[in-house]
């Protein structure tokens, strides 16, 4: 039999609340060490026990690490699940099962392994009765290990940072595991061709989760204040800062420059936040959807108001409660104009777990100079899973705090200052914090109309000017917020926007549509909005841009349409909503879908097609070839003509 | 005569931080004349000028409503957020965590705290926010011109409203219930107690709950209101075309009450409100008693004034989190950011 090396996908189904994320989690650590890309996602139930869960592990020798829509290895621990496990393994895939589970087995493209888990179990002297159905799921480790060819040593490794270093659980755990190894390879006989071979291709690569890395990444940024209320997904994020903050901020006094409140609703929380931002802490609060339509009156009062804080939305798929465990981009439209009234928001999209960290810190600093509230759009897949990643990088810039007033300051310019006044022409004004001891530094704030001094005004004049320059701000902005990242490709004649966690499938079914339809791309992944210049001359400079993303309603494309009317019918959307991580296969589908190649696009025809409901009906096939017909009119520059400013950072 | 002209920086009557009356108040109120809010704000610029506070260490807070509006007319040099309905107490408990050696004063009032913030006034209670929480009870809301609050008593009959069908709230009660430090009761028209009760609250560690009877002069006016001074039949006009409201003098007590006095007090029409003070001996920091007088006083349509309960022993919510003496605003990068080195640490303790 050929075999298929460091190029496969592992799906392991279990029930939710039996203890199967350390084993999961060890697979995937132990790969990784190995020096093979690795991604794991864990697809879990809304429930603490009893309702089925799977984790996929994908492996791949080119770094093609996106979910993939199919399973060549499959090892089914429930047997609630086993029938839709069993027939879940791809044709040649090898199905490994736990032999307590009594069901037919019809198949016979597939190798079969049986795994005495329990007995194995049971006779194991140094496993006590309770820990049994935990330390079982390190058996199918131990004989997953032995098939494929995971270096046990790796797995070691992998417990013993699992465990932190104690030596009975990881003892306990890897003698079930080699137990596991054992009986495999005295008693299976390998039937199908997926293996391992040990890599280099994640030396100096760390593996961490973005809830952490965002966590970490605010406490280097700075954080002081932190109100927020429980909610899958973004629950870890603020567990991380009660976790990493006596760590990473001690102090030999042992007194605390921070304080973390978990607050009775997120209303609460951030309420909190934005007191504590307006007095003069780098403040924050994480949430997702639900919490984020309760902090929506506090989100516009922070706007209208100008009191900096950063709120973390971790997505996951809505409406309302919706699929509370499954991961999404669906708040997009909703944050960027949150609260009732005129309003902008300004929006920071990490791509993955180093750019979590790293807008972790700069949240703050643009929040700070800016003086509103910024928003951090991460999502589940990229909140809760592991993934490799390079290195956290200290912050190379200083903390900017803005624009701010103490008393020598005060003394200075002898009292004289508006807090709404902008003396700069920039549209940011100076504020000013409670504490300070000067008599002319208060004034009092409101989400009522106000003047230049923060007084009381419902003069029409005064209204109209405020609102003006908080729209001069949100152009301000531009020069705060992180550049899009740009994978260029000077033969491309397709563009493709993305935004957060989809840029893996992005790059897989970029490969393919090169490779097996000669379709040629590339890809800028927007990471703020309001958009910059970057953004402006990649749409500019291309004829056909797809926007890939996870929601229904394509809303980045609305926003771009709102942004460039101009351009708007150079844009297709590719949408996807099923709560899923992203996989190659939905990106590359919903491309070729609407891809319109030169010759079926001539510049003669006339006809005149509507171009929004190409962006809106993503589901239907149908619709989507229909649009693909439209004429390119305003799209007359030529992709030489403009050079893109952006650099890829990051390769 | 130069020498009656007071000497720069050293204003005539200067109190211990040399500091005039006037450096304590605000801007001219908007609420309406006769108002009890505006008695009270006067009774926070007097506390404080007797205190000798400096305005500087005082944040003033408020919510939505009439109530809410009070901060504008009190203690201009003070930093103020008017926050939104019914989140008063969220702002505070953030904001104060950035200076804990500054104290709250926030004034709500029933519709902010008793409904919409019901949730937030408890949790604030709860945690024992270092601040004054004045809620200005008029058992009715005022500024969209006279619905039933929470605290309007069952039976009540409003113009537009009909009869209240609820069993109203009782602020103290609930304050008790949550765990608040300080509890008291008065009465705008007893100037010299409310002034009195701002500055014991105002002493206290923690959180400082004062409901305020101020009668709605305007839209709670039916005879024998709770929080009303009844409003002559001669005013009476459909509430939507009110755009006048006359001016009344405020009801002020003629003579201080006795400890245990029930006195019921005349208003404007002649309908009254019945207030009982404290008995004599009566313990103030037994939980059980205050509990059992709230509930006898509701029992028999009294309102309970003067100090109901109050615990010094509990830490207030700042002192619960071991912060640095610096005023965390103030602390700088070098104190904020974990130092160079830090970042393989971090680096490591990731797989």
């Amino acid at each position: 039999m050929n075999k298929i090396v460091n190029d496969f996908s592992i799906t392991v189904g279990t029930k939710n609340g039996s203890g199967s994320s350390t084993a999961n989690n060890t697979i995937l650590r132990s790969v990784f060490k190995m020096g093979i890309p690795v991604s794991g996602k864990n697809l879990f139930p809304s429930n603490i026990q009893g309702l089925p869960t799977w984790y996929t592990i994908r492996v791949n020798k080119d770094g093609f690490i996106a979910r993939q829509e199919k399973s060549d290895i499959v090892i089914a621990m429930n047997p609630d699940s086993f029938a839709r496990d069993l027939a879940a393994v791809s044709p040649g895939g090898a199905f490994f099962y736990a032999d307590d589970i009594r069901q037919p087995i019809t198949r016979v493209d597939i190798a079969i392994y049986p795994m005495p888990i329990k007995t194995i179990v049971k006779n194991d002297p140094n496993v006590p009765s309770e820990y049994r159905e935990l330390v079982g799921n390190m058996v199918y480790v131990g004989v997953l290990a032995q098939m494929i060819g995971i270096d046990l040593e790796k797995i070691r490794a992998a417990l013993t940072f699992h465990f932190k270093g104690k030596q009975k659980p990881i003892d306990m755990n890897f003698n079930a595991l080699k137990a596991g190894a054992d009986w495999a390879a005295e008693n299976l006989e390998k039937k199908d061709p997926y293996t391992l071979e040990p890599m280099n291709k994640t030396d100096g690569l760390i593996m961490a989760d973005g809830n952490t890395a965002a966590a970490l990444g605010s406490i280097f940024g700075g954080v002081q204040f932190a109100g927020w209320y429980p909610i899958t997904p973004a629950t870890s994020l603020a567990e991380a800062l009660n976790d990493y903050l006596p760590v990473l901020r001690k102090r030999e006094d042992g007194k605390h420059t921070y304080a973390v409140v978990q607050a009775e609703d997120e209303l609460a929380a951030l309420g909190m936040a934005i007191g504590a931002g307006w007095a003069g802490l780098r403040s924050m609060t994480s949430t997702s959807g639900p919490g984020l339509s309760l902090m929506t009156e506090f989100a516009g009062l922070a706007y209208y108001a100008e009191i900096p804080v950063v709120i973390w939305d971790v997505q996951r798929i809505g409406p309302s409660t919706g699929l509370p465990t499954r991961t999404s981009q669906g708040d997009l439209i909703f944050t960027h104009y949150i609260g009732h009234g005129d309003s902008h928001s300004v929006i920071l999209l990490p791509g993955d777990v180093y750019e979590c960290f790293e807008f972790g810190w700069k949240a703050f600093d643009i929040a700070e100079r800016v003086q509103t509230p910024v928003f951090v759009l991460s999502d589940l897949d990229m909140g809760m899973n592991q993934w490799m990643s390079k290195p956290f990088e200290y912050p190379n810039t200083p903390m900017d705090r803005g624009k701010i007033l103490w008393e020598k300051d005060l003394e200075e310019i002898k009292g004289n200052w508006g807090r709404y006044l902008d003396k700069d022409g920039d549209a940011i004004t100076y504020r000013t914090f409670p504490g300070n001891k000067h008599p002319m530094s208060s004034y009092f704030t409101r989400g009522t109309g106000h003047d230049e001094y923060a007084k009381y005004s419902e003069e029409a004049d005064t209204y109209v000017q405020n609102m003006e320059r908080l729209a001069q701000k949100q152009i301000t902005a531009k020069q705060y917020v992180p550049a899009p990242i740009l994978h260029g490709n000077k033969n491309a004649s397709v563009g493709i926007i993305s935004f957060g966690s989809t840029e893996n499938a992005i790059f897989e079914a970029q490969s393919q549509l090169e490779g097996q339809h000669d379709i040629k791309s590339e890809v800028l992944r927007i990471r703020a909005i309001p958009f910059t210049k970057e953004v402006d001359a990649f749409i500019e400079r291309h004829d056909q841009i797809f926007v890939v993303e996870m929601n229904r309603d394509a809303q980045m494309l609305q926003i771009l349409y709102t942004e460039y009317p101009q351009f708007s019918s150079k844009f297709k959307s590719v949408a996807h909503h099923d709560g899923l991580p992203a996989s190659a296969k939905w990106v590359r589908e919903g491309i070729l879908a609407k891809y319109e190649a030169a010759s079926k696009a001539p510049k003669a025809a006339a006809k005149k097609k509507t171009t929004t409901k190409a962006a809106t009906k993503t589901k239907s096939t149908k619709a989507a070839v229909k649009s693909s017909t439209k004429v390119k009119k305003t799209a007359t520059k030529t992709a030489a003509k403009s050079k893109s400013a952006v650099k890829s950072k990051r390769k | 005569m130069s020498q009656t002209l007071p000497m720069a920086g050293a204003p005539a009557n200067a109190n211990d931080v040399g500091l005039s009356k006037n450096d304590y108040r605000g801007a001219p109120s908007t609420l309406c004349q006769g108002c009890g809010h505006n008695s009270i704000s006067n009774q926070i610029v007097a506390a404080m000028y007797e205190m000798s506070v400096l305005p500087e260490d005082v944040v003033k807070f408020s919510g939505i409503g009439c109530s809410s509006k009070s901060p504008t007319y009190f203690m201009n040099r003070s930093f103020g957020f008017n926050s939104l309905h019914g989140r008063m107490p969220s702002i505070a408990t953030g904001t104060l965590f950035a200076d804990a050696h500054l104290k709250g004063i926030g004034v709500s009032g029933d519709g902010d705290s008793a409904s919409i913030g019901m949730g937030q006034f408890k949790h604030a209670m709860r945690r024992n926010v270092n601040m004054v929480y004045i809620v200005e009870n008029n058992g009715v809301y005022g500024l969209t011109k006279g619905q039933f609050s929470a605290t309007s008593e069952q039976g009540l009959h409003l113009k537009k409203q009909g009869e209240n069908p609820y069993m109203p709230i009782d602020i103290c009660l609930e304050a008790v219930v949550s765990n608040a430090t300080f509890v008291a009761r008065t009465f705008a028209g007893n100037p010299k107690q409310v002034k009195e009760i701002l500055k014991a609250a105002f002493s206290h560690k923690g959180i400082a709950v004062l409901d305020i009877i101020s009668p709605c002069v305007t839209f709670n006016n039916q005879e024998n209101a709770y929080h009303s001074y009844a409003w002559g039949k001669d005013h009476e006009e459909p509430l939507h075309e009110i755009s006048y409201i006359a001016p009344r003098n405020e009801i002020i007590l003629e003579e201080e009450m006795n400890e245990g006095e029930i006195r019921e007090v005349a208003m404007h029409d002649g309908s009254v409100v019945v207030l009982k003070n404290l008995e004599k001996g009566y313990d103030p920091t037994d939980r059980m008693l205050a509990l059992k007088s709230l509930e006898e006083a509701q029992q028999n349509d009294w309102l309970l004034t003067g100090l109901i309960y109050v615990n010094t022993e509990k830490p207030a919510l700042t002192d619960l989190y071991n912060l640095v003496d610096t005023p965390l605003n103030r602390l700088t990068e070098e104190e904020l950011r974990p130092e160079h080195s830090m970042i393989d640490k971090v680096n490591e303790l990731m797989f």
